[in-house]
């Protein structure tokens, strides 16, 4: 999950990493109200998840609360490559001597931490690795080590940095440490970290991603999650804890397994059709559970057929045929819907399918021949 | 032969007596699997079935002489578990739990590392060497004895490319499920070299997904380390970045992680690349067919 700059900058107040004085708004009269508490010359910052807001004109100087306000204007309800701003965040301005970056970062591959600071901080941290490689240092920590000073002394002369930043620094990466750790992050990247004309280290901008997996014990991280800025059927299955993703096209798709069930996207593309959805019923047979399922995908009003594609291991395939029957006669669904059951009792499961007689039920044995017969059915060539 | 586990293999389930844990373990045993032992704390002296349990790990492993551990405690407990698998003296443990916090894995996973313990998973499917031993939840009727070695991160996809590859009878030597988490314990490389050393291994199909870069460090170790033929396959073409598809290791950051690149670094080395399933299986036979 990740968090807006604003939430970032919560949890970095909670550790005591230095972060400007700021409001979160979501009206202009808000921003105006934040601007005069806050005093001075403030900057009005669009709250999105997506990378490029400065240049599409999110973030803004106001020199006082009338001006505030009318950026705060401007800048709620913008669209920014596809998000909606509905926040905004009233900051004091600060007075930059330096930009620079910092991060720590789950790494998969090298199953470490890994740590990483630039003296070039404020553009993407790909660029700077690219165009100035001598300006980034990495050092991959061990979990079961911790942080240790060493580590900062490490990237601050690995980037560069004098000798008079390395006390101020290994402070600023305890801290980040801290919130990495506590708050379970996969990510926490800080671009930029400036150095103020005064000499002091301070969070200008957050960026933090949590492990969903630690959710269940990180209540205040999971109070955060932004159930409004989600599509209404992703909202509809987090609600129902359906593993459900929002594509653009108008075939169902919904199966056992992550893994089959991506594959089921790609062989529905294959096939000249587009999905509208990822969904795992995961293991699950029982007619309540399809019936959730298929409730979230046939609320998407694009879809006109639906895929359904089990693959019976530990489920049978006769236990899934029976509980698609009740799902369906209990909804009334009237849209084709192809079932293609292979696997464990595959012949007894289509069997009860085809006896059942359902005009707008199709069973199919083949993951390919079911994705055919979608793709014609939603384009209107069979019915 | 075959990798990891075999008729030899003496289990001990951690969470036996649980839901999953008994209806699994005596799936296992019915296999043939010998399933000597199961570890609940509290619950020494009962048994399942017939199958003794231990209150700790050290004790199960002392009196049984178990060799493998298959872990099936709930997320919150499943690090302790895991720690205590390792330090019993245990050389492969196979946890099944899905939704383990990433920070406990990636302490877990260095400690393993150290101690120099294998282990499968977390969110896995387990292993099964068809005709040998099943260590999991797989279902065992659709796999077949025989000279393919199968490495997969998901579940049901594996399951589904077994039944083709078993329907056209090619067999498989084992099956291992890696696990759909961001940090498992054994990667598509760790399970490659396995199936490299091994004999009765004749040709092995991978399958991948998208997230992370493992497969591309998987081809680049095949050109160096691996002789015998490798067939790929690749989940996740239509997904967008920066959406998670079901597996919390299947998300798309940033520009890599894609299954076009990932298919691309596959390709460039010359493994053979199957654009669904059943091609995969084709696939497979045409390089049976080449040995």
């Amino acid at each position: 999950m990740d968090l807006y700059e604003y939430q970032g900058k919560e949890l970095f107040a909670t550790v005591g990493l230095p972060v400007p004085r700021g409001m979160v708004a979501v009206t202009p009269e808000e921003a105006k109200a934040a601007a005069a508490q806050i005093g001075g010359r403030v900057v009005v910052k669009a709250q999105v998840q997506v990378g490029g807001r400065g240049k599409a004109g999110g973030v803004k100087l106001a020199d006082g609360p009338a001006e505030a306000r009318s950026v705060a204007e401007q800048i709620i309800g913008m669209d920014i490559h596809g998000h909606t701003v509905h926040r905004v965040l009233v900051e004091e301005a600060s007075d930059i001597a330096r930009e620079m970056y910092a991060a720590l970062i789950l790494d998969r591959g090298a199953k470490k931490v890994l740590a990483m600071l630039s003296g070039i901080g404020g553009m993407d941290i790909e660029q700077v690795a690219h165009e100035h490689p001598e300006a980034l240092s990495r050092v991959w920590v061990d979990p079961l080590a911790g942080w240790s000073d060493y580590v900062s002394r490490r990237l601050c002369f690995g980037a560069g940095l004098g000798a008079e930043l390395v006390r101020p620094m290994s402070d600023v990466f305890t801290k980040l440490w801290d919130a990495f750790t506590r708050y379970e992050a996969t990510l926490v990247e800080v671009n930029p970290l400036i150095l103020t004309a005064d000499g002091r280290l301070v969070a200008l901008d957050s960026k933090f991603s949590v492990d969903n997996n630690s959710l269940y014990r990180q209540p205040a991280v999971a109070a955060m999650r932004d159930v409004e800025a989600a599509d209404p059927q992703e909202q509809m299955a987090l609600e129902r804890g359906v593993t459900y993703v929002k594509l653009d096209g108008d075939i169902g798709v919904l199966g056992n397994g992550a893994g089959l069930v991506m594959s089921t996207l790609d062989v529905v593309a294959d096939a000249g059709g587009a999905p509208a959805n990822f969904l795992d019923v995961g293991g699950g047979a029982k007619a309540e559970e399809i019936v959730s399922a298929l409730e979230v995908i046939t609320s998407d009003p694009k879809v006109k057929a639906i895929f359904f594609n089990i693959f019976g291991g530990i489920t049978r395939c006769d236990e899934v045929a029976n509980g698609v029957l009740t799902a369906v006669a209990q909804m009334g669904i009237t849209m084709p819907i192809v079932v293609r059951l292979d696997g464990t009792h595959d012949v007894e499961g289509r069997e009860i399918l085809a006896q059942a007689d359902v005009p707008n039920l199709f069973v199919e044995a083949t993951m390919l021949a079911a994705a055919d017969k979608a793709v014609a059915l939603a384009a209107g060539r069979e019915s | 032969m075959a990798i990891l586990i075999d008729k030899g293999t003496k289990l001990v389930v951690q969470g036996l007596t649980g839901r999953e844990g008994s209806f699994h373990a005596l799936r296992n045993r019915a296999y043939g699997t010998q399933v000597v032992a199961g570890v609940t704390p509290g619950k020494s002296g009962q048994d399942v079935e017939g199958i003794p349990i231990f209150d700790t790990m050290r004790d199960a492993v002392e009196s049984t002489g178990a060799d493998v551990s298959l872990i099936f405690v709930p997320p919150r407990f499943a690090a302790d578990a895991m720690y205590e698998a390792i330090d019993s003296g245990v050389r492969l443990i196979v946890t099944i739990t899905e939704g383990i916090p990433a920070h406990e894995m990636l302490k877990v996973y260095n400690y393993l590392r150290a101690k120099g313990v294998a282990m499968i998973g977390p969110n896995c499917p387990g292993i099964i060497s068809p005709g040998k031993a099943n260590v999991g939840i797989m279902p065992p009727q659709i796999f077949l004895p025989g000279g393919v070695g199968l490495v997969s991160r998901s579940g049901t996809l594996t399951y589904q490319i077994a039944n083709e590859l078993t329907q056209k009878g090619l067999g498989q030597s084992t099956a291992v499920g890696i696990g759909g988490d961001p940090i498992v314990g054994s990667s598509f490389i760790d399970i490659l070299a396995r199936f490299q050393a091994d004999p009765e291994t004749k040709v092995i199909a991978m399958v991948g997904e998208i997230g992370g870069n493992e497969e591309e460090q998987a081809a680049e170790f095949i050109t160096r380390e691996v002789t015998k033929p490798v067939v790929a396959y690749i989940a996740g073409f239509t997904a967008p970045p920066g959406k998670q598809m079901g597996h919390a290791g299947a998300i798309i950051s940033g520009t890599s992680g894609t299954a076009g690149a990932k298919k691309e670094a596959l390709e460039a080395v010359g493994i053979r690349v199957g654009v669904n399933p059943t091609q995969v299986a084709a696939l497979v036979q045409e390089a049976v067919a080449e040995l």
